[in-house]
């Protein structure tokens, strides 16, 4: 049987991609197009395998630079964030406007129903039948995927409690991708707090579609979680657990910083014993002989894990991390809404 | 029908009309019965325990007359007693026989264990997908936490 594959001609969104972002590969119109029908939501990493990852960092290296694009003229994003936002929150907001699309904010949660009783659910129903695309953060865990059950329009999960965020994986696959020329054959380092930390959890899920080699580095209060190292296995991916950097610090090509939360600690003394526990300076790197190619990434913001005298060197890239947070939710906008285009 | 199964049947005696969940880990026994809100039921219900068998080594053996089991209830069984056989009798005779099987997903009956999953502060059903069936692993269908073991409430 013969599958028809849908002509890019007829989606504007292709169409106007083939002119203003000057793409002229029509075989990766094509993988774009098929790829941005089937994606309805944006919930879970684990929603994804290697294509669906691949063809939203294509996209998002399209978006690159679109600065004022008109593409998403006529719709209006939604953000509902029942939690405090930085980063997300803004390039969300400005995403959607580089690309010609209005924000609808849902603004403080004091001040909305939800303090009347209202139902997280009647609110998210409400809301979401003001606007084209919704993008939510809530503290507690699932609240995307019921979003995007009762919303009626695609919903973005921007952070549910400590399970998923994955608009950030993207954007952490995306600089890796760029700064290494590539995905696969890596050696990539965890270290910090692989226990708690969402980050490192789904991007070690996302890069287990890739040929990479995961090297897990913490103290032992804060080992990467067992349900995390079966599901590796389970894949075949390669990967070894550290206590110390100096043990595997001159193998890697990318190292990846996470914070130690203290707001995850339900003990106090525990968190004392293991709040400075590393810290990544200049000095530690040129000690371990680093590869003058190492990539060193952190989803910010820090604390004291990562010293200020890299940010200078060319090791560093997680302000670039935190721009390339524009372009994937671009990519991303624009490939929910095609379908209403 | 040999005289040593015989022999169990006649422990918990037959019932005309009705379900025999047989095979039950003896440990679920009372678990199984409660499952099927036997302290609510005003029809006859015999509960064995602890009876010889040749698969299990030992088993228990409810027989409800009168009552047929929901879907729900089912899943839940087979949650807990995974090698459990439902028998459907009519007139004192076995007119089907089923062996308990684990949906790929299943709904409602089991209690998300992470606190901070929105099934436990909203008023939202669960929902799992069964990733392993033997010993039985669930994934939260919104929470995504793998549970397994203790860690699996039943509702």
């Amino acid at each position: 049987m013969n599958h028809v594959v849908p002509a890019p001609a007829q989606s504007t969104v292709g169409r106007k991609l083939r002119t203003s972002l000057n793409i002229y590969d029509t075989e990766l119109i094509d993988f774009l197009f098929i790829m941005s029908k089937k994606l309805e939501n944006v919930i879970s990493i684990r929603d994804f395998d290697r294509d669906g990852l691949l063809s939203i960092l294509e996209m998002a290296r399209a978006a690159e630079g679109t600065n004022n694009s008109d593409l998403l003229k006529g719709h209006v994003l939604g953000i509902m964030f029942i939690e405090p936002s930085t980063r997300t929150r803004l390039s969300f907001g400005a995403a959607m406007v580089r690309l010609g699309g209005e924000v609808l904010d849902f603004g403080d949660p004091s001040r909305s129903s939800l303090q009347k009783g209202e139902s997280l659910a009647d609110t998210i129903k409400t809301f979401s039948s003001y606007c084209d695309v919704m993008t939510i953060r809530h503290p507690l865990e699932g609240v995307a995927r019921l979003a995007a059950q009762i919303a009626g329009i695609p919903v973005i999960n921007a952070g549910d409690g400590a399970n998923q965020h994955p608009t950030q994986t993207f954007l952490d696959l995306y600089t890796i991708q760029k700064t290494c020329g590539g995905l696969d054959n890596l050696k990539v380092g965890f270290i910090g707090d692989l226990r708690y930390s969402r980050t490192v959890h789904s991007l070690a899920e996302a890069l287990s579609w890739f040929d990479d080699e995961l090297y897990f580095i913490s103290p032992e209060v804060l080992k990467a979680p067992g349900y995390l190292l079966e599901e590796l296995e389970e894949k075949e991916v390669a990967y070894d657990q550290f206590n110390s950097p100096e043990d595997v610090l001159s193998e890697l090509d990318v190292l990846y910083c996470t914070r130690i939360q203290e707001e995850r600690f339900a003990d106090r003394l525990e968190y004392e014993q293991v709040k400075s526990c590393y810290r990544i300076r200049k000095s530690l790197l040129e000690e371990c002989g680093v590869k003058q190619s190492l990539k060193i990434m952190h989803p910010l913001p820090r604390v004291d894990e990562l010293a200020d005298d890299i940010d200078n060197t060319p090791y560093a890239v997680y302000f670039q991390q935190a721009r390339n947070g524009i372009p994937i939710r671009q990519a991303l906008l624009s490939m929910l809404l095609q379908k209403n285009i | 029908m040999d005289k040593r199964k015989k022999q169990v049947e006649l422990n918990v005696s037959a019932i005309r009309n009705g379900t025999v969940i047989d095979h039950v880990d003896s440990k679920a026994t009372f678990q199984v019965a409660r499952i099927m809100q036997v302290e609510k039921e005003k029809n006859k219900i015999l509960i064995g325990q602890n009876l010889e068998s040749r698969q299990l080594g030992s088993k228990g053996i409810i027989k409800i007359e009168n009552r047929r089991l929901t879907a729900d209830e089912a899943n839940k069984i087979a949650l807990i007693a995974p090698e459990a056989t439902l028998n459907i009798i009519e007139d004192f005779a076995v007119v089907e026989k089923v062996k308990v099987k684990l949906p790929n997903q299943i709904s409602r009956v089991v209690k998300c264990y992470n606190p901070r999953c929105v099934t436990n502060n909203e008023p939202v059903d669960t929902y799992f997908e069964i990733t392993d069936s033997k010993p039985p692993i669930l994934r939260c269908g919104y929470c995504e936490r793998v549970m397994k073991g203790s860690d699996v409430i039943l509702k």
